[in-house]
């Protein structure tokens, strides 16, 4: 029916042989959302002869494969994934992936041993505190205490890990994180109960010391789940892209590869309507390609031999014959990936919130402690006591509430994004969100839709579009494929015939029809009347008979783009465009959608200037954009976001991707960041209300275990729960 | 006090055993997939399918 060529897909890369003469592979599958997709999918696959185990992650959206090799093969799979409704990608987990999980794991078994521990202390402790007022016998205190120590020292040495060495790094590199205040605090707790044991005193801090590092953990690992839950969707949805390449072997026979497996000299074919995957020069063949993605510019760029295409370039007209080059030295994405390096550098000196906080902290909370010792000591009392009191004061402020403040709201804003469709990659990237201005567009692809659609739909009868549409769908080409799902994908008419370069032909009713180029249906002076009307578009016609219909189809704005560029400008922030594309066709845009502020015809070292001139204006811009030419522009920028359709190179320059047709998640990332970035504040200061109360009882002496233990305890919880509000 | 000396033993080995079987569940991957067995032990993919049922895809 079309006569576009499939290869034979290749995904031996993916494959890793497992026991007993089996095979199997990883895939990240789109579309599961419940347990009936997981159950359809693990019965289908069960059902294909060959496949030994078939096992759906529905936490992950993940399917694991195995089959008895050379009864079943990846690419069968996949095709009966797709019967069943199901697109999948193979992927092989990254190695930073697996450390990730690692790094979950440790924290885990962390918590559950400071869990266990937390709990039999506590046991002994409150047996303690209410011994202390009925009356308990110093000798059963003291064996209390013991086995307080002997619990609290292994618990401290091995679940207080993850502090210790963060501690340490920080300190190496001559720094002060929260974790350097805390490793103290635990150390100092221990190490006086020990003392304070053997002497047989009333007071044992081992209880603080692990409950400290019980909540702690608490805090860290929902930190880490969360960033790697962030990584599971971000490598789903970039296996999801499927970037495969057509390559022709030495004896001309074709292997469909993932881009993984393809190396610079290598040849490759682009068929029409495929997006080209590779870096090269053109060696053979004719064609027209659509490089929005990479420049900005919509108007199709004709290239012939010796011409050089990018990566991301839609292939509209012939085949080409592709050699891949390595994009070395002067090529526009060598360029891009200088400009990009230079632009991520100055970016990485920003400093977090939390990092500010344990800044000004930890000096203040040691000059306090050091400052009651010597307070005391100068108001007459021994040496020991005095010690004492200044160690209570540094157990009483170890910062377990500010340690939580932020990674708790964290935790709670990503969650709140995720579920409106935004995914942020950067840890800091949401106190950066927080903080902008000024949000910067890209159009082409950021504002508009990556896919063309009709845009003279009004002007074409339903039965002409149907008509049209049973000979678009068996072409490839994109402006076909656009008229095609206009009409709804009817089935095509039969034997469609298509003339390479000018478009399908078939009968219908007797009377040859025609969709294609304008000279292929004569039809220029329909051609003149509807590009006039739409400058922006190119035309597609359609003749069957006598009768002669153009279609102009053009990537259409977002359906939301408007109202949510109103929401935006109402809630206070300034708005620009900044594109690739011809003047004109900025400007066309921009009026649509009420945007004075605009630029066009900008290289991406334009843009980057931009950025800049707006930074050094003392404004913080958001760029959105998903072009190659926007990778610099989204480095340099305060903080940036690409749609999911974005070429690699963008998603990975931005600090996050947005999912789905609509820009609304863009405005709706600005406003939980704003309250994210709030209740992060609250936070600090109900830590700091914290300490105001507690650290005055503790220079004055009276604080013992229980009211360390209480406030501790207390202070987490409301954290914690002030950081949900963080949901909305 | 005496008792204690039951007591005290016979609550650690209990949180002990607590702890014991969370590190088995973690390295046998039981915490992997918090969504999906769930609704595994709901599913009736174990029990033979009623008559009339085989041929459905």
């Amino acid at each position: 029916m079309t006569l576009a060529f499939d290869a034979p897909r290749d995904f031996s890369l993916f494959v890793r042989t497992g026991a007993a003469g089996t095979e199997a592979m990883d895939l990240a599958v789109a579309g599961i959302k419940c347990a009936a997709c997981m159950a359809t999918i693990e019965r289908g696959l069960s059902r294909e002869p060959g496949v030994v185990n078939a096992r759906v992650n529905l936490a992950s959206k993940r399917l694991t494969v195995e089959w008895e090799k050379g009864r079943s093969g990846p690419a069968r799979i996949i095709d009966r994934l797709d019967e069943l409704g199901f697109r999948a990608h193979p992927f092989s987990p990254a190695r930073v992936d697996s450390e990730e999980a690692r790094e979950e794991k440790r924290l885990l078994r962390c918590l559950g041993v400071a869990a266990f521990s937390a709990m039999n202390i506590m046991l002994l402790s409150v047996s303690v505190w209410s011994g202390a007022v009925s009356g308990m016998n110093a000798e059963t205190r003291d064996f209390f205490h013991w086995l307080s120590g002997l619990i609290a020292l292994p618990t401290a040495i091995y679940a207080g890990r993850p502090f210790y060495e963060s501690a340490l790094k920080a300190l190496k590199a001559g720094a002060v994180n929260m974790d350097v205040p805390i490793t103290l605090g635990v150390m100092l707790a221990l190490g006086m109960s020990v003392v304070e044991t053997f002497q047989h005193a009333e007071h044992a801090y081992f209880d603080s010391a692990v409950m400290l590092i019980f909540f702690l953990l608490i805090g860290r690992y929902l930190d880490q789940a969360a960033r790697r839950r962030t990584r599971e969707v971000a490598g789903n949805l970039a296996a999801l892209r499927a970037d495969t390449a057509t390559r022709i072997a030495a004896d001309g026979s074709l292997a469909d590869l993932p881009v993984e497996a393809i190396a610079p000299g290598d040849l490759v074919l682009a068929s029409p309507g495929q997006r080209i995957a590779v870096d090269g020069v053109v060696v053979g063949g004719v064609s027209e390609v659509d490089q929005s993605l990479i420049t900005g510019e919509t108007r199709h760029v004709r290239v012939s031999e010796g011409a050089e295409v990018y990566a991301g370039a839609l292939n509209i007209g012939g085949q080409l014959r592709i050699r891949v080059t390595r994009a070395e030295g002067g090529t526009l994405l060598a360029e891009i990936e200088r400009l990009l390096n230079a632009a991520i550098d100055g970016r990485a000196k920003y400093v977090r919130l939390a990092d500010r906080a344990a800044r000004l902290y930890a000096p203040m909370v040691h000059a306090t402690a050091a400052l009651t010792l010597i307070g005391w000591i100068a108001a007459g009392m021994a040496w020991k006591p005095a010690l004492i009191i200044a160690i209570t004061v540094l157990i009483i402020t170890c910062p377990c509430a500010l340690a939580l403040a932020i990674p708790a709201v964290q935790v709670v804003a990503t969650q709140a994004l995720f579920r409106r469709s935004v995914l942020l990659y950067a840890p800091d990237a949401l106190e950066r969100l927080s903080e902008v201005d000024t949000v910067v567009f890209d159009k082409t692809g950021t504002l508009t839709l990556p896919d063309a659609a009709l845009a003279n739909r009004a002007g074409i009868s339903d039965a002409d579009l149907a008509l049209a549409g049973t000979l678009a769908v068996a072409s490839r080409h994109p402006l076909a494929v656009a008229v095609a799902r206009a009409a709804g994908k009817p089935s095509p008419a039969p034997d469609v015939r298509e003339e390479v370069g000018a478009g399908v032909t078939a009968l219908i009713g007797g009377v040859e029809a025609r969709l294609g180029s304008l000279a292929f249906c004569d039809a220029h002076a329909e051609g003149e009347r509807v590009g006039a009307a739409h400058l922006d578009a190119s035309l597609i016609a359609f003749r069957h008979g006598a009768r002669v219909i153009v279609f102009a189809v053009e990537q259409g704005l977002r359906p939301d783009a408007a109202e949510t560029i109103r929401r935006i400008v109402a809630a206070g922030y300034g708005v620009r465009i900044l594109s690739g594309d011809r003047s004109e066709a900025v400007r066309r845009a921009a009026l649509a959608l009420g945007v004075a502020d605009w630029r066009g015809d900008l290289k991406p070292a334009d843009k980057i200037a931009a950025l800049e001139a707006l930074k050094a204006e003392g404004r913080k811009p958001l760029m959105v954009g998903d072009g190659l030419n926007d990778a610099p522009a989204l480095a340099a920028a305060h903080v940036s976001l690409s749609p999911v359709s974005a070429v690699h190179l963008a998603q990975t320059a931005a600090d996050g991707v947005f999912m789905g047709e609509n820009l609304r998640p863009v405005a709706e990332a600005l406003r939980t960041a704003k309250i994210a970035r709030k209740t992060m504040a609250q936070n600090l200061w109900l830590a700091v209300g914290y300490n105001m109360i507690a650290v005055p009882l503790a220079i004055a002496g009276f604080v013992t275990p229980l009211i360390a233990a209480l406030a501790m305890s207390g202070s987490s919880i409301l954290v914690t729960l002030n950081a949900l509000g963080a949901r909305r | 006090m005496n008792i204690l000396v039951v007591l005290v033993p016979l609550a650690l080995t209990l949180g002990l055993i607590g702890l014991v079987a969370f590190l088995w569940s973690l390295n046998h991957r039981q915490f992997d997939d918090l969504e999906g067995a769930g609704w595994r032990a709901i599913s009736d993919d174990d029990l033979p399918a009623p008559p009339g049922e085989a041929t459905k895809p």
